[in-house]
């Protein structure tokens, strides 16, 4: 039971770091009405776990695997929401995503379902130590490049 | 009639003026080969060949559409690129002795690389980036033919180009490469600056970087006084960003961040690469990071945009 209450505790601290980045991320709070700045705000939480994450592969912060988990669950989080904010008609306006996503909305619900698999994976995975983490983190950052390769379209 | 006779005249000498036109466009439009003794006697390392073969990502253009990147890519060509041009279609260059390039020596490929021109002797297409690959290395060259000869052949053979009149007559490029093919450095940068002169010529040499990042004019030349400021994206809609340190480029950017970038695909804020630089940085993150430091150094020292 003390093992089950530390384990939570170590767990709701990690979640807690998680949160602070990434609210430290977030300059404006997401219009809640509008999929187009609810989506953007869901990929900017994703870009604040990966930011995490990162500190630790390119040794600014040590290695901590209750941060990884929390970050890869915070990202799985959004995988798993994201998908539901890309309604018919939010291709126009400030957005970047690319209109081939309405063209091919499977193709991309896809995509996204990948991203979710392997967050899940990686935050189940809880790599042992940082030589462990590397790869794991590499795999979960292909779906960035993956995905804006192919359906997200540069404005500025 | 002396009438007659003037006319005569006046017709002899603009037929001999026309004449002396048409010589002078065919002499300066001919396609040069660059001195065979730039290339001979050079041995070409595989090894190294790789990591030129990742900075100039030919596997970008000349796999096959839709191919999965590899280690060792099938180069079948077949990629359209729809262009105000007309539309190209990359070739065949794996080392099929029929269908690609693996009947050709290391100076018919120095000739294409190094001035655009093709094994028969006629003007290639600038889709074809010669007028960055004019700035490599003859050991460069030579080092991603050894590369590229150990790399599976493919008997496919893509359709030609599919270009209108005037752009579908070879010759004229010759009078292109006049206004555009120019070897010479864009960028000052110090002769004591080891790192900023590697990454000035892997950024303007085989990287050709510019062809996408610097707006071009009309007739499709790089903008020298608006280098990698910045341009439309050649591939469909959106932009390719400014990438000088002005403030639309980023400027706020240190160069480590800048070399994390090519490794890792993200941003300062973490925003991810994306579009047709997402294989860039796939590429480019297998170099020495030695290389990467190179290129941000060098994107430090070029001017920045207003």
């Amino acid at each position: 039971m003390r093992m089950i209450t530390r384990l939570a505790v170590a767990a709701v601290a990690a979640g807690g770091m998680a949160a602070a980045a990434l609210a430290a991320n977030d300059s404006a709070p997401a219009d809640l009405n509008d999929p187009v700045s609810v989506r953007q705000h869901m990929m900017k939480n994703v870009g604040g776990s990966m930011k995490l994450l990162a500190g630790m592969v390119k040794g600014e912060a040590p290695y901590d695997a209750r941060v990884a988990e929390a970050a890869f669950r915070a990202m799985n989080n959004a995988a798993l929401g994201l998908g539901a904010f890309f309604p018919p008609g939010s291709d126009a306006g400030e957005t970047e995503a690319s209109p081939k996503i309405w063209q091919d909305m499977a193709g991309f619900k896809a995509a996204i379902g990948a991203f979710a698999r392997d967050t899940a994976a990686a935050a189940a995975a809880r790599p042992a130590d940082l030589d462990a983490f590397k790869p794991v983190f590499g795999k979960v950052a292909g779906n960035c490049k993956s995905c804006h390769e192919a359906w997200r379209v540069k404005k500025e | 009639m002396p009438g007659r006779r003037r006319s005569g005249r006046l017709l002899g000498a603009a037929a001999a003026l026309a004449a002396a036109g048409a010589a002078a466009f065919w002499l300066a439009t001919a396609p040069r080969r660059p001195d065979p003794a730039l290339t001979a006697g050079l041995q070409g390392d595989a090894a190294r060949g790789a990591l030129v073969f990742r900075v100039g990502g030919c596997a970008a253009c000349h796999a096959a559409p839709g191919a999965e990147p590899a280690e060792r890519p099938v180069l079948s060509g077949g990629r359209r690129f729809v262009t105000p041009f007309g539309t190209f279609t990359a070739p065949n260059v794996s080392p099929h002795p029929e269908a690609g390039i693996g009947a050709w020596s290391l100076q018919d490929f120095a000739a294409a690389m190094l001035r655009g021109v093709g094994r028969d002797g006629r003007h290639l297409y600038p889709a074809f980036p010669y007028v960055s690959y004019a700035r490599m290395t003859p050991q460069d060259v030579a080092d991603l033919w050894a590369w590229m000869r150990a790399l599976p052949p493919s008997d496919s053979r893509p359709p030609g180009h599919d270009l209108p009149f005037p752009f579908n007559i070879r010759r004229g490029l010759g009078l292109w490469k006049l206004l555009a093919l120019d070897p010479s450095w864009v960028v000052d940068v110090p002769a004591d600056d080891a790192l900023a002169m590697r990454g000035r010529y892997l950024v303007e040499g085989p990287g050709h970087c510019a062809e996408c990042h610097t707006p071009r004019n009309a007739l499709g030349v790089l903008d020298r006084a608006r280098w990698l400021q910045g341009a439309p994206n050649p591939d469909g809609p959106g932009v390719v960003p400014d990438i000088t340190p002005g403030p639309k480029g980023i400027g706020g950017w240190s160069e480590e961040d800048i070399a994390w970038y090519l490794e890792s695909g993200f941003t300062p804020d973490y925003d991810s690469v994306g579009g047709s630089m997402a294989e860039v940085v796939r590429n480019l993150s297998g170099l020495p990071k030695e290389d990467l430091r190179a290129i941000a150094a060098y994107l430090k020292a070029v001017p920045p945009s207003p």
